[in-house]
């Protein structure tokens, strides 16, 4: 227990109604930090954060506070504290009885009430408000009062369930500053959870991405937007171009149909990557000598600090690049990249594998469905078979019910020449899919695959 | 920590002992003769009994035309009520939800006191006129309620597609209006049939309907028949509820 | 024009529903015992009201008693079982959530006699000798539902956060549940407890079957055993403009209410 770990999760995981929101969640956190669970919708953070404040109760796993463990305690006796989404003030009380509730719950003597009220609304800055009902308080205020009646019972962590997500984007942005002056002067454990990864960088000491109910990565703000792990994380924090490549040797890697050297060993000799290259980090030169590639430049929008420019490649893909000079549609401009700034990543996979058991000889039933293949020696009735389909093999076709299974499309990435993306399923599948066809998040589709791009080999059980 | 959702089990036990069961007891004695032996004798001496017949068809007239004659009143003013051009005045709602307020009987005691004020005879014309009388403010709620809900950007569209007024009229907010009208029905058509005090109060006991013979054989300790007419009664309710799918038909349920 | 047209259309109905009320209020002012026949303004309908001294004795204000007592107790249990009632429904999910609001919506969809003679079987069944506490039983029964239909758009506009904010603050589920759940839903229960009780006071169906042989006389139940007598009792004449009045009155106070809800939002 020498650690200086406020909180420290251990294998939390939950399900609702059979589907897991949390999966094996693991990561502590240091006295004093400022930690953001950042993630889109649906990823599990404000599950997680409900957990920690005790609202909800994990299926497995432990969360220790000070090395004790709190899963079995109720929410009304952790020393937590929680500032709701939509702040949820007590619309019967006043300003000054929503801040003193907690306190006067705990028995304080009113003087002590008081000061400690007083202080508080100094801290938010809302002195003299004490009287007014919360009805009356703007969006701003009311998130003032909600935070100060959280921090006046000085928890040992104040949990921010996307505190700031109902404001405008103006006072969101101070709301920002004052929230990290409030963490600096208080010396409080802040845990963040947000869905604006523009506000995860701005405020956290350390951020946890979070997708599907998984850790992705876990970093200060830089570490994480400069070396994502992952086409996720690259995809959801800041701007990039993803694109397929290739690893030749270390400190080797072909994308774009070009060699490029960079910065990363240890993926072994010629593995299939995802390589990373942020808009702003890909160079215009007129020296034909530092050119590594040519492009065209196909539209150029002001965008106010710089200019967002597309190119198409003379190797056939589409890239997004930022700079301070803007360069005519039509002109064909010479570019380079950095070796440093060129982020490897590993394929979290590359081909769709799903176990299935065979109908008959040309009908194999996987992912809730029942597919054609083509007969295969050995293969037959009721054998369990593991069926590997390419990306670009799987059919997206329009209506639902044209598939063999339907599903939607959840999340996709264009990768510089086609869309890679994710579809799940009616029945919680995921299918990944190459495709030229563009497509929407949200997206109902059918799924369909070629009989002869199913490849069946029988499972030895 | 004991859930929330078990809070409605004291409730449904309530419901169960005082809703469900007597239900089911309507439907035991309808088919049980006095010694509670099964019988279908209760059903089929109502449909041998000319005078139940009768009096069971006249109800259900009675009801259709009442029904009838507070759509055609009653939909005019609710529109109006609900038209903001024409109607700013909250009072003026006020004025024709109260009547729904004031204990039936004594509405329809007034109302015949007045007929006999008047010397006018008591019969089939007064008992319509005091039903329209009473029930007509449970059809003008519940349509005053969905025309006022209505999004007026349906009517703006219409009219921006090439709708006329009247066009606008009856072919966006007529057919939008539907479920209000519907359950201006449920609250008027099926309390029409079964009424039976109102029906005696306005003819002077010359027309029975439904209700009466009910009541009757109640009081006269013909249980077993008397439920076989409830049951009866609670078939024609299966029945215009299936025509109403509205989930809220509780007109009075929003008033406050 | 038009306009002309429509107020007029609403001014005539409007004196078609309110003509025999204002009769009968404007005749309560004379000692006529026929309607119809003024003979000179008068309270002595009124004072006999009030004093008892009539045809009949006290028994029209022993009535209005039996009407009032039996309207505020139904009123009471059933605002209490029916905001218990809409907590857990509103916390219920899917199927048995539809189940609750249906068994909820069958005592208001049943016309007042279904209520009245499927309850009658139902003590009579038990054995339960019929009288002041089944009529009780029975205006539960009917008023219940509109309790809960008052309350659960209450629990539904309610911040969902607002009771787990007051546990995370240290409050237990029941002090979170007294000083925060029960003052949120307080309009809802008093909008409920209104209509309960003015629905209890309007029945007389229910009563007529439930209240037995003991000789237990509501409002209605008195009314309707007068008519029959033939001929109104002169006396009611005062009484039903008081409480016209008195409806009137309720229902403006609720009105201003409601609108000073509104715009406080």
């Amino acid at each position: 227990m020498a650690n200086d770990y406020i909180i420290d999760i251990q294998h939390l995981s939950k399900s609702f109604g059979g589907v897991k929101v949390l999966d094996d969640i693991n990561f502590y956190i240091r006295r004093g930090e400022f930690i953001t669970l950042l993630g889109p919708s649906g990823c599990g953070k404000t599950t997680l954060l409900r957990q920690i404040a005790g609202f909800i109760a994990p299926d497995e796993g432990r969360i220790l506070l000070e090395g004790k463990d709190i899963s079995g305690i109720p929410p009304y006796q952790r020393p937590l504290n929680t500032v709701f989404q939509r702040y949820a003030l007590f619309p019967h009380l006043d300003v000054y009885d929503n801040i003193a509730f907690g306190l006067k719950l705990q028995k304080v003597p009113p003087k002590e009430i008081e000061k400690r009220v007083k202080k508080m609304l100094k801290m938010v800055s809302m002195t003299d408000y004490e009287d007014r009902s919360v009805d009356s308080l703007s969006g701003g205020q009311q998130q003032r009062v909600a935070i100060a009646r959280a921090l006046v019972n000085y928890p040992k962590v104040l949990l921010l369930d996307e505190p700031l997500a109902a404001l405008d984007l103006k006072m969101r942005k101070d709301m920002q500053l004052e929230l990290k002056e409030i963490h600096r002067k208080m010396g409080i454990t802040f845990i963040y959870v947000t869905h604006d990864q523009e506000e995860a960088l701005t405020l956290s000491d350390t951020i946890v991405v979070m997708n599907e109910g998984k850790i992705q990565q876990i970093g200060t703000p830089i570490d994480i937007y400069n070396e994502p792990v992952n086409c996720f994380v690259a995809d959801f924090i800041g701007e990039s171009n993803i694109l397929k490549g290739r690893m030749i040797r270390d400190r080797r890697v072909a994308f774009l149909k070009h060699e490029f050297d960079c910065v990363d060993e240890g993926f072994g000799e010629d593995v299939p990557v995802d390589v990373v290259v942020r808009p702003e980090d890909i160079y215009f030169t007129t020296d034909p000598a530092k050119c590594q590639f040519k492009a065209k430049v196909n539209s150029c929008i002001f965008k106010g600090v710089h200019y967002e420019m597309w190119v198409d490649t003379d190797t056939g893909y589409e890239l997004m690049i930022q700079d301070y000079d803007p360069y005519p549609v039509g002109s064909e401009v010479m570019l380079y990249i950095d070796p440093d700034d060129i982020q490897v990543m590993h394929k979290e996979r590359t081909r769709n594998v799903y176990e299935g058991t065979m109908v008959d000889q040309t009908h194999v039933d996987m992912m809730g469905g029942v597919f054609e293949c083509l007969p295969q020696e050995g293969i037959g009735a009721g054998d369990k078979v593991q069926a590997v389909i390419r990306f670009e093999d799987v059919d997206l076709l329009d209506h639902q019910e044209d598939g063999v299974v339907a599903g939607e499309v959840h999340f996709l990435i264009y990768k510089g020449d086609h869309y890679h993306l994710t579809v799940r399923t009616e029945d919680d599948y995921r299918i990944w899919v190459d495709t030229n066809d563009i497509w929407d998040k949200g997206d109902l589709v059918g799924v369909n695959i070629a009989p002869e791009a199913i490849k069946l080999t029988r499972c030895n059980d | 920590m004991i859930k929330r959702s078990y809070w409605s089990l004291p409730y449904l036990i309530f419901m169960v002992v005082f809703v469900v069961l007597p239900l089911v007891l309507i439907v035991l004695y309808a088919f049980q003769d006095g010694s509670g032996h099964f019988t279908l004798s209760n059903i089929a001496r109502f449909f041998t009994d000319s005078d139940s017949l009768q009096t069971f068809a006249l109800s259900i007239e009675v009801a259709i035309e009442n029904t009838l004659i507070c759509i055609l009143l009653g939909y005019p003013a609710a529109w109006i009520l609900a038209n903001r051009k024409l109607n700013r005045s909250a009072v003026t709602v006020m004025l024709f939800i109260m009547p729904m307020w004031i204990n039936a009987l004594m509405r329809t005691l007034a109302t015949a006191e007045l007929f006999n004020m008047f010397g006018i005879t008591l019969g089939k014309g007064t008992l319509l006129f005091g039903m329209v009388y009473d029930y007509i403010p449970f059809m003008i709620y519940p349509i005053y309620n969905i025309l006022m809900k209505m999004d007026n950007s349906y009517a703006e569209a219409a009219e921006d597609l090439g709708a006329t007024p009247w066009k606008v009229f009856w072919k966006i907010t007529v057919p939008l209006s539907m479920p209000g009208v519907m359950s201006g029905v449920l609250m008027v058509f099926m309390p029409t049939v079964s009424t039976f005090a109102i029906s005696e109060f306005l003819t002077n006991n010359k027309i029975k309907l439904f209700g009466t013979i009910i009541q009757e054989n109640i009081n006269s300790s013909m249980w077993n028949y008397g439920a076989a007419l409830a049951f009866i009664m609670l078939l024609i309710i299966g029945i215009t509820s299936l025509f109403n799918d509205n989930k809220d038909s509780q007109a009075e349920g929003g008033l406050i | 024009m038009k306009k002309v047209l429509a107020k007029a259309y609403l001014y005539l109905l409007l004196a078609m529903l309110y003509a025999p009320l204002i009769f009968i209020a404007v005749f309560s002012f004379t000692e006529s015992r026929v309607l119809g026949n003024w003979t000179g303004f008068s309270t002595k309908l009124y004072a006999n009201l009030f004093t008892g001294g009539m045809n009949g004795g006290s028994s029209l204000l022993a009535a209005v008693e039996n009407t009032l007592i039996i309207a505020l107790i139904s009123a009471a249990i059933a605002t209490v079982l029916g905001t218990i009632a809409a907590i857990g429904i509103f916390n219920l999910k899917g199927r048995k959530k539809a189940g609750m609001q249906f068994l909820n919506n069958i005592p208001m969809i049943n016309p007042d006699i279904i209520t009245g003679v499927s309850l009658f079987l139902l003590f009579v069944f038990l054995g339960i000798t019929q009288g002041y506490v089944t009529v009780v039983l029975a205006h539960i029964t009917f008023c219940t539902p509109y309790v809960v239909l008052s309350v659960l758009p209450k629990l539904s506009q309610m911040n969902p956060n607002i009771y787990e904010a007051a546990l995370d603050l240290g409050a237990t589920p029941s002090q979170a549940l007294r000083k925060v759940l029960i003052p949120e839903l307080r309009p809802g229960m008093i909008s409920g407890f209104i209509l309960a009780f003015t629905m209890s006071l309007d029945d007389f169906a229910v009563t007529f079957f439930t209240r037995g042989t003991i000789g237990l006389e509501t409002l209605s139940t008195y009314i309707y055993a007068d008519a029959r007598k033939g001929g109104l009792t002169p006396e009611l004449r005062p009484l039903m403009t008081i409480i016209f009045l008195i409806v009137l009155i309720l229902l403006v106070v609720m009105n201003i209410r409601r609108q000073k809800a509104n715009q406080s939002k």
